[in-house]
């Protein structure tokens, strides 16, 4: 089922007009503020656009249209929130953060606050937001390589590496500003037209998603590459070849409704209308259920889905490389239109992976076995279309799904490398390890991981950023207690998420941490620095002054002083 | 003989004059951080968090709503629009137009106030 020649190509394609995007920045990059901040130069359209290319990221070109494959209905809470995040932004940050005239998260908390100790807290969870955000953009390449070319799944993950370290040290922020700018209008085009061709095909087939199980579309064959379990919602005759909870089976296999152990190396055959064995980690549901708000089978789910809208949009404000994008505006004014700009961009680029979605639970329901709906956008062309036209859009999408790693992971270095650097760290040192790491860690969905780290933004920096632009009485010792205290529940809930299964309410807690996560945080700010009111910093008000007053003002005392 | 005392013009002063306190500028009393500057600033400050709270409120009724009426009322989540299920066409597209109008809204009140509190500012 690969193309291997087109898809490379577009991969090969990409990359270079990354590297080439920087190159002709090169030229342009002569200061250390252009390297970090583009000299806070760029303009609202191309800000936007960048700003859209930086968070469109593996977990939205691939992720959303997985989950909503597997999750239905809940899973469009994913889009609907990292759009708003940027609402909050707007209203709550835009502006005074881009007046602080800091780069970092850790720079506003020295401006604001005056302590190394806030800064070096920052630091630390800066860079652990970043890890947490970067493994599943290499995750993403690995897959798409694998899944799109057959190449080894390391391979994907060193390309992108690879592509960013290069561009990014040779022309720092400007030239990723243009290329992400770039990358932004690629990723929707890429994403937009197989769309629009695949929902021709669908209403030319007048084809219906029914209330039933997910059934094959067309006859299919799956080949596991790892042991899986499964459920089977009803019993159903496959025709399986390898080995069936320990025995081995070579022909049509009977199998009773529930769960059964297949293993590596198992080949699956489905003819149209075989319901679909599921992963026992997705929830393996009627369409109808599917359809339904709250159907998608977690527990919890009404709980899950309100604490996941509390994390996305209040961690949007929190996550390092797109808070970056704000000091490259020439004002607060432009902050703001820059982030109205990305809203409407975004709102735009949503509506694409949804379709994606829906006609991925009717066409290629067969990803439900093995577990990896992220394929979804890449496999789904090839499969709806078929043919030259199937293999061009397939090769399509995978050109801007290697945008979406390549850009997301250029800015999630070029911040958190500011900031290491800043911290007198050599970055360097620190990104074979983390490849390393990456490769070893269970897979899981995008969408998920990308969750789990706007999470721990949401309970460290969102009450740091909002207490500090509007709580002139925020102390030292208060904002250093809530981001300790967020970050060590929040990481908590996330380790233990990613490393064991919790069932019931601690499962779902632990899942979603927001909800209780982020108020803690903030009654620990606001209780530390009631507490200690004279390590409030003498210079406060002025901070505050600099926060909030529009620009004009600052001109206008100028030529009082010249005048 | 000693000299007559030169003499000395007397004049009614000038009311308007002695009234109007010394020219002090609000953007220098901002600036120096005293009293008067600080009513101005906190006066600027209070305005843009209301603002901000109104939004974030906004956004919360929009979004919680939404997840609320999708888990308790059956009716919307059985209404069909243009053969689609009405929860679909909520949350997959017609979300965004509001979160838009929000968002613009909202730039467009931060941009107001601000030019109130720079109105002020110069009128003095």
């Amino acid at each position: 089922m690969t193309h291997g020649p087109a898809a490379t190509i577009a991969v090969c394609a990409v990359a270079l007009a990354t590297l080439l995007a920087g190159s002709l920045g090169l030229r342009r990059a002569r200061t250390a503020g252009d390297f970090y901040v583009a000299s806070r130069s760029v303009s609202p359209p191309w800000n936007a656009a960048a700003i859209g290319g930086e968070y469109l990221s593996a977990a939205s070109y691939l992720g959303v249209a997985g989950l909503v494959l597997a999750f239905g209905f809940d899973a469009l809470w994913y889009p609907v929130c990292y759009t708003a995040g940027y609402l909050v932004l707007l209203a709550v940050v835009a502006a005074p953060l881009r007046r602080s005239g800091a780069y970092t998260l850790p720079d506003f908390a020295q401006i604001r606050l005056g302590s190394t100790a806030v800064r070096g807290a920052s630091s630390v969870l800066v860079a652990l937001i970043g890890w947490l955000y970067l493994v599943p953009q290499l995750q993403g390449a690995s897959l798409t390589l694998h899944t799109q070319t057959g190449a080894p799944r390391w391979a994907g993950g060193l390309v992108v590496v690879g592509v960013v370290l290069v561009a990014v040290t040779v022309s720092g922020m400007r030239s990723i500003t243009f290329a992400q700018a770039l990358q932004f209008w690629l990723k929707f085009a890429a994403l937009l037209v197989p769309a629009l061709v695949l929902v021709g095909v669908w209403h030319h087939r007048d084809d219906a998603i029914d209330d039933g199980y997910p059934t094959a579309a067309e006859r299919v064959t799956v080949t596991l590459d790892r042991a899986v379990t499964v459920r089977l919602p009803v019993a159903e005759e496959l025709d399986v070849r390898g080995s069936v909870d320990g025995a081995p089976v070579a022909g049509a296999a009977d199998l009773g409704a529930g769960e059964h152990r297949l293993a590596a190396g198992t080949r699956i055959t489905l003819e149209r209308g075989d319901v679909v064995p599921v992963r026992t980690s997705l929830p393996a549901q009627p369409n109808g259920s599917w359809l339904r708000p709250l159907g998608s089978g977690t527990d919890h789910p009404l709980y899950a889905s309100l604490s996941l809208v509390l994390a996305i949009c209040l961690g949007t404000m929190g996550l390092p490389h797109v808070l970056v994008r704000f000091y490259t505006n020439p004002d607060g004014r432009d902050a703001r239109r820059t982030t109205l700009a990305v809203l409407g961009l975004l709102s735009m680029f949503y509506l694409v992976p949804t379709v994606f979605g829906v006609l991925g639970r009717h066409y290629v329901p067969d990803l439900l076995i093995a577990g990896n709906t992220d394929a979804t956008v890449l496999t789904l062309p090839e499969r709806m279309v078929g043919g030259g036209a199937g293999v061009a859009l397939g090769a399509l999408v995978t050109a801007g799904a290697f945008a979406a790693f390549l850009s997301t992971a250029s800015g999630l270095t070029v911040s958190v490398a500011g900031v290491l650097s800043q911290e007198m760290v050599r970055p360097r040192e620190r990104r074979p390890h983390e490849d390393l790491r990456a490769r070893r860690i269970r897979a899981f969905r995008l969408a998920a991981v990308v969750g789990l780290a706007f999470a721990l933004a949401a309970a460290t920096f969102c009450p740091l950023l909002v207490l500090g632009i509007w709580w002139p009485r925020l102390s030292p010792p208060g904002a250093l207690a809530g981001l300790l205290a967020g970050g060590a529940l929040a990481t908590t809930a996330v380790l233990v998420t990613m490393t064991s299964e919790v069932s019931g309410w601690p499962g779902a807690l632990l899942a979603q941490p927001a909800a209780w996560g982020v108020p803690i945080t903030f009654v620990v700010m606001v209780i530390g620095s009631l507490v200690t009111p004279r390590r409030v910093p003498p210079d406060a008000g002025r901070v505050m002054i600099r926060l909030h007053a529009p620009e004009a003002l600052a001109a206008d005392l100028r030529d009082l002083t010249r005048g | 003989m000693s000299q007559p005392p030169p003499r000395v013009r007397i004049t009614h002063p000038r009311t308007e004059a002695v009234r109007r306190a010394p020219h002090r500028p609000a953007a220098r009393e901002i600036d120096e951080q005293t009293q008067l500057g600080d009513v101005y600033m906190s006066s600027l400050i209070r305005s843009q968090r209301r603002l901000a709270l109104v939004t974030c409120a906004a956004v919360t009724i929009l979004l919680a709503g939404t997840a609320l009426i999708g888990a308790y009322s059956a009716n919307f989540v059985s209404a069909r629009v243009f053969g689609l299920p009405l929860p679909w066409v909520v949350l997959g597209v017609g979300i965004y137009p509001l979160l838009i109008a929000l968002g613009w809204w909202t730039m467009r009140t931060a941009e107001r106030n601000e030019r109130a509190f720079l109105d002020l500012v110069r009128r003095r």
